[in-house]
């Protein structure tokens, strides 16, 4: 036990930083930015949750995660407690704890926000998650009875693995098909390893093939195998294989040598291990001056990695202005402090190279910001005559991703939307009975959390769906 | 794992695996590529299947040695294994079930043609395969293709079959008339060449191409080719197109784009290299 302490003392304790590499020496390499709290830092910031009892933080988070039952648990000193209730509430709090836009969800509710800093919940499920992997044992690993019944997964991102993980829980044979040759989705091919390393991923998806999930990697369905043989060998499916079609900006020149999507260029250097050029295999293209298109994670993660690689200008082109930017706002700081430049109210207008095709610039149009659109976000409008050339012998599009219909082409029954995303019920549900499906592929590019949310709903509904079976 | 049954040197550099993979012998059609790396860390590659024993649960890779992975590949020995085999990956061929095909192989082309041939064989329709190579030694699938129609080979130096390109002798064939269809696979200016040709006499022609591929589902669009002015991930659109609409001179250049690396990595398994950082 931990001496208790005032609510005066509580209310005194300022917002603990994160502890992080040095932003000059980062920018040189692909180690983690962000160096995690020691178990003092923890134990203080932990402090300065004031134990709300309508927690708005629970409410903010999309998986309801039970915030100041585990910063409890951490001021008691019962880190193995905070732990079990970390992991009951989310499967997989090493990763959202580094990747979750936080300030928009836990924190963005936080009491403590309202006047001054929220508690850093996300830095605190990072502290217990990453406590709880390099103990081990803490978590119960108890086999559960085998229920007879046999439940495929498609697709190994958060949302496939979450839901593999609930399943096994309850005695079901489990196996994930991955169409790439290690599981992981975006957490592997696009996530950098400065933002999330590569071994927190492997042994999330380590614990799950110990607890039993079998995982056939380079399965691709809708090639492999379709939908319904699936359907016919299992007694129910989830599909969860995202949203990974690249979308380009349909200019002129944006099939020219060194223009990438940000798909590829974040998949050579992360899951193909470029990153470790000239040592590894899969090349990519280092640029001199590199633009990144987009003002989203995508964009953020593919300028630093720009920057990484060795770039001596690494630039954002973004059509708005830093307030709208999707991404993070960690992400946006950290690229700022590592010297990425923001070329912002800018929009290309064509990729333009030499007579080899290889980049040589962006021609863009300097924007203004007009009246609010549909997204509620003022809309960007072109000043007339405002044409000029960003030079630069690199291009990478981040300006989204789609559903791919690879899966869904070989499967006719499956009901999509307009943008060919699956629909499905309450529950999860697709129009076929049976078939789930969550994460990316129903929700069109969101995010982790939600991903790791639907999964674990699926899994619950799978559970109801086999017991009336 | 998939190992390795047999493996047989077909000419000077290219080399024929026989390997298992069970499931995609049962399904692949002609057309289909898998991904292959042999090793963890190796790159992913595109090979096209040439062949498929679903009985036996293999299927045969046709290899041309020309980089680091696939000089890597050819090394590999019976009962070694190859780590990841994705597939099958992009469309089957689209097939003529009667009339007369003219199947144009260059190089290791010549094995991506010879599915096709056979599948065409099967349903009836007359096949006149066309394949060259250097020299007499570099010339592969002859006898298999022999089975499948008739076959005419021609070598750049006279020194088996007859003398002269593949496009003189696929010309000939095209002026007896009654060709439907053509198909061809090989060097990329291989199969501009037979585009160019078979479009004065209105032949449909099917090319099978090669760009450099990551992922092979669509996922990272460096796949993209130019198809009549629209952008196609040959991946999942492909590999095959029309290919009188192919911009092939974007291919070619496309396909440069790593060209210091490979020449590097290339010098580096020659044991030339210096600069290892
Ligand atoms: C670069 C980048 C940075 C991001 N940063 C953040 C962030 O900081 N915070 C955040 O919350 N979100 C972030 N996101 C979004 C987040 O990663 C996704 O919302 C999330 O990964 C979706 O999870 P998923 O399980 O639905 O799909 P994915 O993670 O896309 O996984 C799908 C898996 O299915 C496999 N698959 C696809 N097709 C098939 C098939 N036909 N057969 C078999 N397998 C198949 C894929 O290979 C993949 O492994 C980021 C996304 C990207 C690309
Ligand atoms: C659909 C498809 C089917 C193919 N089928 C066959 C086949 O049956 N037999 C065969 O010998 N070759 C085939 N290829 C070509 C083969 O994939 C390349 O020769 C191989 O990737 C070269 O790798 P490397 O490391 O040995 O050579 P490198 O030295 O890396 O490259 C040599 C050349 O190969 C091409 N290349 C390099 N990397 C890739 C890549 N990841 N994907 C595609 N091309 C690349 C480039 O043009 C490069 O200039 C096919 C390609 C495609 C796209
Ligand atoms: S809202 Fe903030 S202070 Fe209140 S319980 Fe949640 S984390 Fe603690
Ligand atoms: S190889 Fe990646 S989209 Fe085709």
């Amino acid at each position: 036990m931990q001496p208790t302490i005032s609510a005066k003392e509580r209310m005194q304790i300022t917002r603990q930083a994160m502890p992080e590499q040095d932003a000059h020496e980062r920018s040189g390499n692909f180690k983690e930015v962000n160096l995690g709290f020691s178990e003092q830092l923890a134990l203080l910031e932990a402090q300065r949750c004031i134990q709300c009892k309508e927690a708005k933080c629970i409410k903010g988070c999309p998986v309801m995660v039970n915030i100041p039952r585990f910063i409890k648990c951490i001021t008691d000193g019962d880190l193995a407690g905070a732990a079990r209730s970390l992991f009951g509430d989310n499967a997989l709090p090493s990763i959202s704890g580094r990747v979750c836009p936080q300030e928009e969800q836990c924190e963005g509710s936080c009491i403590r926000g309202v006047k001054g800093q929220p508690v850093a919940i996300g830095y605190l499920e990072r502290f217990v998650a990453d406590w709880a992997r390099t103990q081990g044992g803490v978590l119960d690993t108890t086999a559960p009875v085998p229920s007879g019944k046999k439940v495929a997964v498609i697709g190994a991102g958060p949302a496939g693995l979450t839901a593999a993980g609930e399943l096994v829980k309850q005695g079901h044979d489990v196996t994930i098909y991955e169409a790439l040759h290690k599981p992981g989705g975006v957490l592997v091919y696009g996530i950098p390893e400065f933002r999330l390393p590569k071994k927190i991923v492997a042994a999330e998806v380590d614990r799950l093939t110990k607890a039993g999930v079998k995982i056939e990697c380079n399965v691709v369905i809708g090639r492999t195998y379709t939908i319904p043989e699936l359907r016919a060998q299992f007694d129910a499916l989830f599909i969860a294989n995202g949203a990974g079609l690249p979308v380009f900006m349909n200019v002129p020149g944006e099939n020219f040598k060194g223009v990438y999507a940000a798909n590829e260029y974040l998949t050579r250097v992360n899951l193909m291990e470029a990153y470790d050029l000239p040592n590894t295999n899969t090349p990519v293209l280092i640029g001199k001056r590199v633009a990144v298109v987009g003002g989203g994670n995508v964009a953020m993660d593919a300028v630093r990695t720009a920057k990484r690689l060795g770039a001596e200008q690494a630039m954002i082109v973004y059509r708005r202005t830093k307030e709208e930017m999707p991404a993070r706002v960690e992400e946006v700081h950290h690229a700022e402090h590592e010297g990425v430049d923001f070329q912002l109210l800018v929009a290309p207008l064509e990729v333009l190279g030499d007579d080899k095709r290889w980049v040589t610039g962006l021609k863009c149009n300097r924007m203004e910001l007009g009246e609010p659109d549909a997204s509620g976000r003022r809309k960007p409008q072109v000043i007339p005559g405002s044409e000029f050339v960003l030079e630069c012998d690199v291009v990478v599009v981040a300006i989204g991703t789609k559903a791919n219909p690879l899966l869904t082409a070989t499967c006719p029954d499956l009901k999509l939307n307009k943008w060919g995303n699956i629909e499905t019920d309450a529950n999860g549900m697709t129009s076929i009975p049976g078939v789930f499906a969550g994460g990316d592929i129903v929700r069109g590019a969101a995010t982790v959390i939600l991903a790791m949310g639907d999964g674990k709903n699926a899994a619950k509904a799978i559970n109801g769906y086999l017991e009336q079976a | 794992m998939h190992t390795i049954l047999a493996k047989k040197q077909l000419s000077p550099n290219v080399t024929r695996l026989d390997l298992l993979a069970p499931r995609i012998a049962e399904i692949k059609k002609p057309g289909q590529f898998v991904i292959v790396r042999a090793k963890e860390g190796d790159e992913r590659i595109p090979l096209t299947i040439a062949d498929a024993d679903p009985t036996q649960g293999t299927i045969a890779l046709v290899i041309q040695a020309v980089g680091k992975a696939t000089r890597e590949l050819v090394a590999l020995e019976v009962c070694d294994a190859i780590r990841d085999v994705a597939g099958p990956l992009g469309h089957p061929t689209e097939l003529i079930s009667s009339g007369r095909a003219l199947c144009v192989g260059g190089g290791v082309g010549t094995a991506v043609v010879h599915p096709i041939a056979k599948a065409l064989h099967a349903m009836g329709v007359h096949v006149t395969s066309v394949i060259g190579g250097r020299s007499r030694e570099w010339v592969i699938f002859e006898e298999e293709l022999a089975k499948c129609g008739d076959v005419i080979v021609c070598t750049d130096d006279g020194s088996y079959g007859r003398k002269g390109f593949v496009t003189d002798a696929a010309k000939e064939v095209l002026e007896t008339g009654g060709v439907d269809i053509a198909y061809a696979v090989g060097p990329v200016p291989m199969m501009r060449a037979v585009a160019n040709l078979t479009r004065p006499y209105n032949v449909h022609t099917i090319v099978s191409l090669n760009p450099v591929m990551v992922d092979g589902t669509g996922m990272c669009g460096g796949c993209r080719v130019d198809i009549g002015g629209e952008t196609k991930f040959a991946c999942v659109d492909g590999p095959e197109f029309d290919g009188h609409k192919v911009d092939f001179d974007l291919l070619a250049d496309r396909l440069s784009t790593y060209r210091e690396f490979e020449q590097r990595a290339n010098a580096c398994a020659d044991g030339q290299c210096k600069i290892r950082r």
